[in-house]
């Protein structure tokens, strides 16, 4: 039986409040003073060594030298603007990726500070020694104190400690780290408080959490996503088809007696390829590591992020995810011709000082149902409090010839037996029903006057988290199905999985069932999401293709799984499965805005083209674009500002609400299909107003 | 009866007729490539070529096998052309010339069928019946394998496997076109198509003067070369010559033979992917798109300046525009008016059709496999936009999915666009092989390109293509814009049949309702137009805007 937990876990009841008023995932705030910080870092990339890595911009590239080197020998106002543009094009796009990882450097740079030289108290053969803390191998046994940093990540073997973790975390609470249970693991870098621990260092130095994530958010690992590769080989094919499309068009273009330049050719080429997503897809990539980080969640790999968008199956702990972490008094249920109000007292009583939030939830149950008040008096001050123990299995208090106490039902039957009262026969099958119906029945008695008797039971039971229903019907409507994975009874498991509204649910588990469950979702071919944080969650999260491990938990859970939540907020792995989305979200939406860019770009370009040659072609410049010379440049223009209108856009990821397949889809095929097909028209057309205005051009 | 009326009644019972064969057409082909029984003769013919009919092959020996096959029909063929004084039925035509032979042998094996010589002049009977009609036969069989190929790919999961060539060559051909054909050839023949052996007859017209009238053996020629969607005629005239296509009954039982294997095939494949609902929305994009050139083209020649010019006062407009979108639709090519001859909107919207890669409903199993590969490449875009790695019947679409659609896709535009580019930069070959100069002019060569390109076959005309460059170039295009696309078909269905196929749940994106098919739809549109409107503008474009 659980009545108490003395850990002081950091409940996140707050939680699905807080994720409900932000529904939508959003990013850091975006201001446009980045983009002036982050130039010189887009003025390093414009190195073609560093553009080869995208092949849309470096077509940009070489379009702009080409253009520049023809510009120079022939300049004029407008082969000027061209060559001028393509830069800012390519300029814009380096802009973008720099943005995005100059919001990754700040967070790096203050984790950088938490890597200070520490110096390590090595145990060796139980003699101390210092030694600094680069030269720790793994395995070693180090001593660390109140006011001293731990020196590397590792395992608590001896001791318990208050642990400041704020370095990493950003919370500033405390944290209990202890030897021996699921709460062992300590990271390099944070802060003892109180106590001294010995810690088994579990990772080489320079490969430590602390470096892992400087290296994640710096973006200096980063490599292409499975996703991002394919989507990279879709654009360039799109290139070299609209490559083969402009450079067969010299000879047609010839033929009907209209060549073109250079110039104007590779105008029209950077205008058709999809500049604006190859511009914008490195920065989407460390965008969405970035909104993770901003949850405080570090994904091992980008590849995790893109899996969590595509999870079916999401299996969720029973208690601190769905349910409130501790059980919760529900009801009273007096015995014996003891009034409710009776009860009421007396158990109020009982819990005044009872710290516990089983203790603190039975005053509140009191003061809202019976309104009582949830203070003590003077005269109750004086009690006497009796703390829960695990041999007497029960709480209360003694105040004068008064004693209350509660607590396991064999436990105060045998306290009011052994004070030579009489144990009312209702209690058993009271205590029976709520065992039976899933809850906890604390049974509460009195020694009022020498008499001892039961006057009643508390029932505690599993609260289920506000707002939880509705989040499942959003994941079921996001085709995810939620599994409840508890240690309860089938029958206890199922009222709570039918109160909140989970799919399906694992009862009675043991770690080797929720493996077993994970295989079974597998082999149907679905994609599997877990949280864990003990020992024996490691295999499970190992096997789970994301499995996110909870920071509080052990290094074992952290090395197995996929993701570590520093928040240690199960309830968190829904957005990140949003966050996931999110970035396909995005990449899938700009593509479609960049293709559907190109029919304006036709209307523009091609009459400025030809309508020479034939006239009827003017008929096309339904946008009255001045002349040939403004279309074209208006038209590079707009595709070169675009980039940058899209940054804030790019970072923060397109807006996702959880619906079905296919409303999601009409609906971003009308906003970034439909209206990627008529915002350049707008644009070009305003660009041009401007442009027209240039001697030389309009 | 109006003339509308006329063409809304043939196309009406072309479509009824069309609706009435597509499910039991469908079910047999989806029997024929599923079941394990070889019948008898099937059997003979394995033991005979030593195939081991139960051995399935992986996707690169399959691919050996459609290129060793076809390069070997390439090579037979070219012979048989060139050795064609020692055959018999050669009415002393004479050996055709090196750059004609090549094209001709690549034409009829890449299914395409452009014919750039005059049949009753060059061809004789022999390499008519043991060349052409050969690979009329086997060339279609050859697209069959390979859309059945791809369809395994989608419904099988965690093999290397993907059939055996040889079985599906032999089954589509056995099974499929020859009892088809001879069916028809017989519907054709008691319709009033010519059937003869003879080399022509001598005539006196009624102006004193002797002709002599070309014969052949039209009708069993006719049978498989709309059926086949191959469209190579045995006259020069092709499904304009009144002895191959005299009357509006043959003219319509000639669209429906183009038509009736493409279209069954969706049905084929909505079966054996267990949801024929997955079927039908193909059909659907493919339909709406064929009906809608058909509207443009239709509009466009009722409506143009000199509404008969070019076409049969057999057929009228609505025959002649019906059998233009169909035959452009289908990369058949057979043609019974000049297309050289429609208006530029008319005649631009038969280019279009082609340059939507063959796939309205295209050709014998390359319709289905081209709009497969376009389905995969709107369901990557489409799935991006879900949040969901990409899936498309149950087979996610990563890396190599979709490099080899890409490939496939780009193979078409590359050949074309190159071609028709190089074309006209070489100096003089355009001025000799052109007739009309200008947008017209333009046209014309963007027309053969697309042509070739797309395995269609059908001719602009105004245009001389006997040059060696043009022979050769054509026929390199058509070689290529065939097997680019089959390798890199087969190797998609390779690497989605090693997949393990993934259970649909309420997140999946349905491909079976409206928004897929506008989407599928939309793409096949908007991929022809981003990459041909620079092209179109300065050819049909201009001339339509005039």
């Amino acid at each position: 039986m659980t009545t108490t937990t003395h850990h002081p876990q950091r409940t996140p009841q707050d939680a699905p409040a807080a994720a409900a008023a932000t529904r939508q995932v959003g990013g850091g705030v975006f201001s446009p003073r980045q983009l002036l910080t982050s130039l010189p870092d887009a003025l390093r990339k414009f190195d073609p060594r560093h553009q080869l890595r995208n092949p849309v911009m470096f077509v940009v590239w070489v379009g702009s030298v080409l253009v520049t080197v023809f510009a120079i020998g022939d300049p004029s106002g407008f082969s000027i603007g061209v060559a001028a543009w393509l830069w800012f094009t390519v300029l814009f796009a380096n802009l973008a990726e720099a943005v995005a990882e100059g919001r990754g450097k700040a967070q790096a740079e203050s984790l950088r500070r938490t890597k200070t030289d520490a110096v390590a108290r090595r145990l060796v053969d139980g003699v101390e020694e210092r030694v600094a803390g680069t030269e720790l191998r793994i395995g070693d046994l180090v001593v660390v104190e109140a006011g001293e940093v731990i020196p590397g990540d590792g395992d608590v073997v001896e001791g318990i400690a208050t642990v400041d973790e704020s370095a990493i975390t950003g919370e500033s609470a405390p944290v209990i780290r202890e030897s021996g249970g699921d709460r062992c693991a300590v990271t390099g870098g944070t802060t003892v408080l109180s106590d001294r621990v010995v810690v088994r260092v579990t990772t080489k130095p320079g490969e430590s959490f602390v470096d892992r994530m400087i290296a994640l958010v710096e973006g200096a690992q980063r490599q292409k996503t499975p996703n991002e590769i394919a989507l990279t080989i879709l654009l360039s094919t799109l290139t070299i088809i609209f490559l083969l499309a402009v450079v067969a068009l010299q000879p047609m273009a010839a033929y009907s007696g209209s060549a073109q330049s250079v110039i104007v050719l590779t105008a029209l080429l950077v205008c058709l390829i999809p500049t604006t997503i190859g511009a914008l897809l490195s920065a989407i990539g460390i965008a969405g590591m970035d909104r993770l980080v901003q949850r405080n969640v570090l994904a091992t790999s980008g590849k995790a992020v893109e899996a969590a968008g595509d999870i079916d199956t999401l299996l969720l702990d029973k208690t601190g995810t769905i349910t409130f972490g501790n059980r919760r008094a529900t009801e009273l249920v007096a015995v014996g011709g003891t009034t409710p109000e009776e009860l009421a007292a007396a158990v109020r009583l009982s819990s005044l000082a009872d710290g516990t939030p089983e203790g603190r939830s039975i005053v509140e149950l009191c003061a809202e149902r019976f309104g009582l008040s949830a203070e003590p008096t003077d005269h109750e001050k004086t009690g006497e409090f009796v703390e829960f123990s695990a041999n007497t299995r029960m709480s209360g208090i003694d105040l004068g010839d008064l004693s209350v106490r509660k607590g396991a039902a064999g436990a105060v039957r045998a306290w009011v037996a052994e004070n030579g009262g009489e144990v009312s026969s209702e209690v058993g099958p009271v205590v029976d029903e709520i065992s039976a119906q899933g809850g906890t029945p604390l049974v509460v008695a009195e020694i009022r006057g020498g008499v001892a008797s039961v006057r009643g039971v508390v029932r505690l039971s599993d609260v289920v988290k506000p707002g939880m229903r509705e989040r499942f019907a959003e994941l079921r409507a996001m085709g995810i199905r939620t599994v409840m994975v508890t240690g309860d009874n089938p029958l206890t498991a199922k009222a709570i999985a039918d109160e909140a509204g989970v799919d399906d649910f694992l009862a009675e588990a043991k770690p080797e069932d929720k493996m077993a469950l994970i295989r079974q979702e597998q082999e149907g071919g679905k994609l599997v999401a877990m949280t864990g944080d003990g020992t024996n969650d490691a295999p499970a999260l190992a096997q789970s293709d994301v499995g996110v491990a909870m920071n509080t938990g052990t290094s074992a859970a952290k090395e197995a799984g996929n993701m570590v939540d520093l928040d240690s907020d199960p309830t968190k792995l829904i957005e990140i499965v949003e966050i996931g989305k999110q970035l396909l979200i995005t990449r899938g939406a700009l593509t479609t805005f960049s293709v559907a860019n190109d029919l304006a770009k036709y209307f523009a370009i091609l009459p400025a083209m030809f309508a020479g040659i034939y006239p009827q072609l003017d008929k096309l410049n339904i946008m009255h674009l001045a002349t040939p010379q403004s279309a074209i440049l208006s038209a590079v223009i707009f595709n070169a500002l675009i980039i940058v209108v899209l940054i804030p856009l790019a970072l923060r990821g397109v807006r996702y609400r959880p619906s079905s397949a296919s409303a999601l889809l009409r609906r971003n095929l009308l906003v970034y299909g439909l209206g990627g097909v008529v915002t350049p028209f707008a644009g070009i057309w305003l660009v041009d107003l401007l442009v027209r205005l240039v001697p030389g051009i309009g | 009866m109006s003339p509308t009326l006329a063409g809304l009644l043939q196309a009406g019972l072309l479509i009824a007729a069309l609706a009435a064969v597509h499910r039991p057409l469908g079910d047999y082909l989806a029997r024929v490539f599923s079941t394990p029984e070889h019948t008898r003769a099937e059997t003979a013919l394995y033991r005979l070529v030593r195939v081991d009919p139960d051995a399935e092959q992986r996707w690169g020996t399959y691919a050996q096998g459609v290129l060793g096959f076809s390069f070997v029909s390439v090579v037979l063929l070219y012979l048989l052309q060139r050795l064609q004084p020692l055959l018999p039925f050669d009415f002393g035509r004479g050996a055709v010339p090196p750059g004609m032979a090549f094209n001709n042998a690549a034409s009829f094996v890449s299914n395409t069928n452009w014919q750039s010589y005059v049949p009753e002049v060059v061809m004789g009977h022999a390499v008519q019946m043991v060349g052409l009609t050969v690979q009329n036969f086997v060339s279609a069989a050859v697209g069959l394998a390979v859309a059945m190929a791809l369809v395994r790919g989608f419904i099988r999961s965690r093999t290397d496997r993907l059939g055996n060539f040889w079985v599906d060559l032999v089954r589509g051909t056995l099974r499929v076109l020859l009892p088809m054909a001879f069916v028809s050839a017989v519907a054709l023949l008691a319709l009033g198509v010519v059937m003869s052996l003879r080399s022509g007859v001598t005539v006196v017209g009624p102006d004193g003067v002797s002709h002599t009238i070309a014969l052949a053996p039209a009708a069993s020629q006719e049978a498989i070369k709309m059926l086949g969607t191959n469209g190579g005629g045995i006259f020069n005239a092709n499904s304009a010559h009144p002895f191959e296509n005299p009357n509006s009954w043959t003219n319509l039982l000639e669209i429906f033979l183009l038509m009736a294997i493409p279209v069954s095939l969706t049905r084929a494949f909505g079966t054996l992917v267990g949801n024929r609902r997955q079927g039908y929305v193909l059909l659907s994009v493919m339909g709406v798109l064929w009906a809608g050139m058909l509207g443009v083209i239709w509009w466009a020649e009722a409506h143009g300046l000199r509404p008969l010019e070019g076409k049969e006062t057999r057929f009228g407009v609505a025959g002649s525009a019906l059998f233009a979108d169909s035959t452009t639709g289908t990369s058949t090519g057979a043609v019974n008016s000049m297309h050289d001859s429609f208006s530029g909107l008319g005649g631009g919207g038969t280019l279009l059709n082609m340059l939507f890669g063959e796939m309205t409903p295209g050709g014998v199993g390359t319709g289905l496999y081209s709009i497969l590969v376009m389905a995969v490449i709107a369901m990557f875009l489409a799935g991006l936009m879900v949040g969901r790695t990409p899936e498309y019947l149950g087979k996610k679409l990563g890396k190599r999915e979709v490099t080899a659609a890409a490939v496939s896709i780009l193979a078409m535009p590359t050949v074309l666009l190159l071609g028709a580019g190089i074309a006209l930069v070489l100096p003089g070959e355009v001025d000799k092989a052109l007739n009309n100069p200008g947008a017209h002019g333009l046209s014309e060569v963007l027309y053969a390109y697309a042509s070739a390109s797309n395995n269609n076959g059908s001719a602009f005309a105004g245009i001389t293509v006997t040059s060696d460059w043009f022979q050769s170039s054509l026929g390199v295009c058509m070689l290529l814009g065939r097997f680019i696309p089959i390798v890199a078909v087969l190797a998609l269905a390779g690497s989605l049949a090693a997949q393990r196929k993934v259970p649909e749940s309420a997140g999946t994106l349905p491909t079976t309702g409206p928004l897929f098919a506008t989407l599928l739809g939309g793409s096949v549109v908007l991929v022809a137009a981003l990459t041909f409107i620079p092209a179109l503008a300065l050819g049909p474009i201009a001339e339509a805007l005039l």
